[in-house]
């Protein structure tokens, strides 16, 4: 049995439970996995730190709260800050590049670095950070397939701006398959 | 002595025993049913599971965790026809409830311990009445205002004993969203056939966790479709106190006089004061639940027989406890499992069973041990009994769990 934990934290207002909704919805419906979503429900629900959790694994999730991340994605420095920590040695750490000052060089971490709301920016509004984030998320690990996080996605975001997030989703994933040197011919999408 | 003869007999009075296996059920309105695989917390699954058994009004006052299952009822209700009311607290909340299960409609509200409380003096009326109706408990750390957004299992034992005076209610326990849906389904079916407030104990974690829940097209789902009397007027009578379910309700407004009240009454509905009158009540109300138990309880076992300790668990906890007997089991303890998915009526036949053949049973639950007194009286002295207990604000490190095993086994 293969168990993975993520951590995806940021602050209120990027999306971050977001991007735990669609990365559950996308393994558990689309691609045969099972998975168990929490959040932190206290005051910090805008604004402040936030974070949500994904344990993810091949057989029934008994345990539904993670308490040894492999990844952890920190789109802000209060995220990164409370949370680089608990990472494990060779753990994956993603982090949005222009927000999140490093304090250190992590030898011992597989450092990502995304500049997420720069893209989101460029796409026309900072509201599609979380899924430049995203894209770039399931590019650079193995947890989930670029076909089953598109196909999360209706419901998720709303109709009219389905389309856009595709297009932020794909930027930050094509950013993620050029950062690592993999090539995206044979992926489907 | 006296009144367990008058239960005795008023047992006997049952020429035709209703079974509620044996319930005329339809299939579900499709209007109410989202089919499909979702990705969905607790929460909204307890919504879910409601309107796809048919209920069609909600009442409710928010309180965190159990919020969002308001917001989803209340989201889905103009697309359903049904009807959703904000209330000004949980009181009114339940009254309006058994207003609304008496003019013919299945009903729900959700709430928490602190609301809860608030719930439980018209919870006895609810009882009294043998009104139907559906309440979710999303329990969350007490007492008192406690731990608002952190899990907890403390309210085990007011749900069957908050309110006053004698009264026997249903109560389930989902480990899962998809159990909140699969669970609030039952929990309407077992309402509408014994005429009792069903509860459902769920907690902060299952409530506001993220898993994938599958809701089956209308047509597998079974629902027992609210049974009203339709006969001549001199025979209508809203009440039958002969230990069963299965009497049908009186709807308010089709013709019939009738009376309903908490005080002790006839089958006509009206009060009849005397001590002789209230033998056949408090035995009905008692034993149309406890003296069908075996038709109400449900339960989940994995390796009992050969095992020499029993985990006995319930809810989240009881996910925690498979980690642990998965671990105990690598070290070659015969350990087996009982997930009490029915609460209440308890399982009082199998503990007993298991009592004479286990060294010990465990008993891990988020409170100071509530459950665990239940296994202790039917236990009887024939096994240790262990609790293994957790002031709530978290689900057990399963290593506890695990430890206890360990210790039971020896």
């Amino acid at each position: 049995m293969s168990t993975q934990e993520i951590r995806f934290s940021g602050f209120g207002g990027q999306g971050i439970i977001r991007c735990a909704l669609i990365t559950g919805k996308a393994l558990s419906l689309y691609d045969d996995k099972f998975a168990t979503m929490t959040q932190a429900f206290g005051p910090e629900a805008r604004g402040s730190a936030c974070a949500a959790q994904l344990v993810v694994s091949d057989d029934r999730v008994l345990y539904p709260y993670i308490t040894h991340p492999g990844i952890l994605m920190a789109l802000s420095q209060e995220a990164y800050d409370k949370y680089y920590s608990e990472l494990p040695k060779g753990g994956t750490l993603i982090v949005e590049e222009e927000l999140v000052k490093l304090r250190g060089e992590h030898p011992d971490l597989r450092l990502l670095r995304v500049p997420a709301t720069r893209y989101a920016e460029e796409l026309g509004n900072r509201l599609f950070t979380n899924l430049v984030a995203l894209g770039f998320f399931t590019a650079v690990t193995d947890v989930v397939s670029a076909d089953a996080m598109k196909k999360a996605l209706p419901g998720l975001v709303p109709d009219r701006f389905l389309k856009i997030n595709i297009k932020a989703f794909d930027k930050g994933y094509e950013y993620g398959l050029n950062l690592i040197g993999k090539d995206n011919s044979g992926d489907a999408s | 002595m006296k009144t367990e003869r008058s239960g005795a007999s008023e047992k006997a009075k049952a020429s035709v025993r209703r079974r509620y296996a044996g319930a005329e059920t339809v299939a579900a309105d499709p209007k109410g049913v989202d089919s499909g695989p979702h990705f969905m917390d607790g929460d909204h699954a307890l919504a879910e599971g409601a309107l796809a058994a048919g209920c069609r009004f909600f009442a409710g006052y928010p309180i965190t965790p159990s919020t969002e299952a308001a917001e989803r009822f209340a989201e889905r209700a103009p697309e359903v026809g049904a009807l959703f009311i904000q209330m000004e607290d949980e009181l009114a909340s339940i009254a309006a409830l058994i207003g609304a299960a008496w003019a013919g409609q299945k009903c729900m509200t959700v709430t928490c311990g602190p609301g809860f409380s608030l719930m439980v003096e018209n919870l006895g009326l609810a009882a009294m009445t043998e009104t139907p109706m559906v309440i979710a408990n999303v329990q969350r750390g007490g007492p008192s205002t406690g731990l608002p957004t952190l899990t907890a299992q403390q309210d085990m034992m007011q749900a069957k004993y908050g309110p006053h005076g004698d009264n026997a209610i249903i109560a389930l326990s989902p480990d899962s969203p998809q159990e909140c849906f699969d669970l609030t389904v039952e929990a309407f079916n077992l309402s509408e056939f014994y005429r009792v407030p069903v509860i459902i104990l769920t907690d902060e974690t299952v409530g506001h966790m993220h898993e994938k829940v599958v809701i089956p097209p209308a047509d597998q789902i079974k629902v027992i479709p609210r049974n009203n009397y339709s006969g001549p007027k001199e025979d209508c009578r809203p009440y039958k106190f002969d230990c069963q379910g299965g009497h049908p309700m009186v709807r308010a407004g089709d013709g019939y006089n009738f009376h309903i009240t908490g005080l002790t009454h006839n089958e006509k509905g009206y009060p009849v004061m005397t001590a002789e009158q209230n033998v056949k009540v408090v035995t009905h109300l008692m034993e149309k639940i406890n003296g069908n138990a075996d038709e109400i309880v449900r339960l989940e076992e994995d390796q009992i027989d050969g095992a020499e300790v029993v985990v006995v668990s319930y809810g989240i906890t009881s996910r925690i406890a498979v980690k642990a007997i998965q671990d105990a089991r690598k070290e070659g303890i015969k350990v087996g499992s009982l997930r009490m998915i029915t609460i209440w009526p308890f399982c009082e036949k199998r503990i007993r069973e298991i009592s004479a053949k286990v060294k010990a049973i465990v008993v891990p639950e988020i409170n100071y041990g509530q459950m665990v007194l239940e296994v202790e009286r039917n236990a009887g002295g024939r096994c240790k009994v262990i609790s293994v207990n957790h002031c709530g604000g978290a689900v057990h490190d399963p290593q506890v769990i695990l430890d206890a095993i360990r210790k039971a086994s020896q």
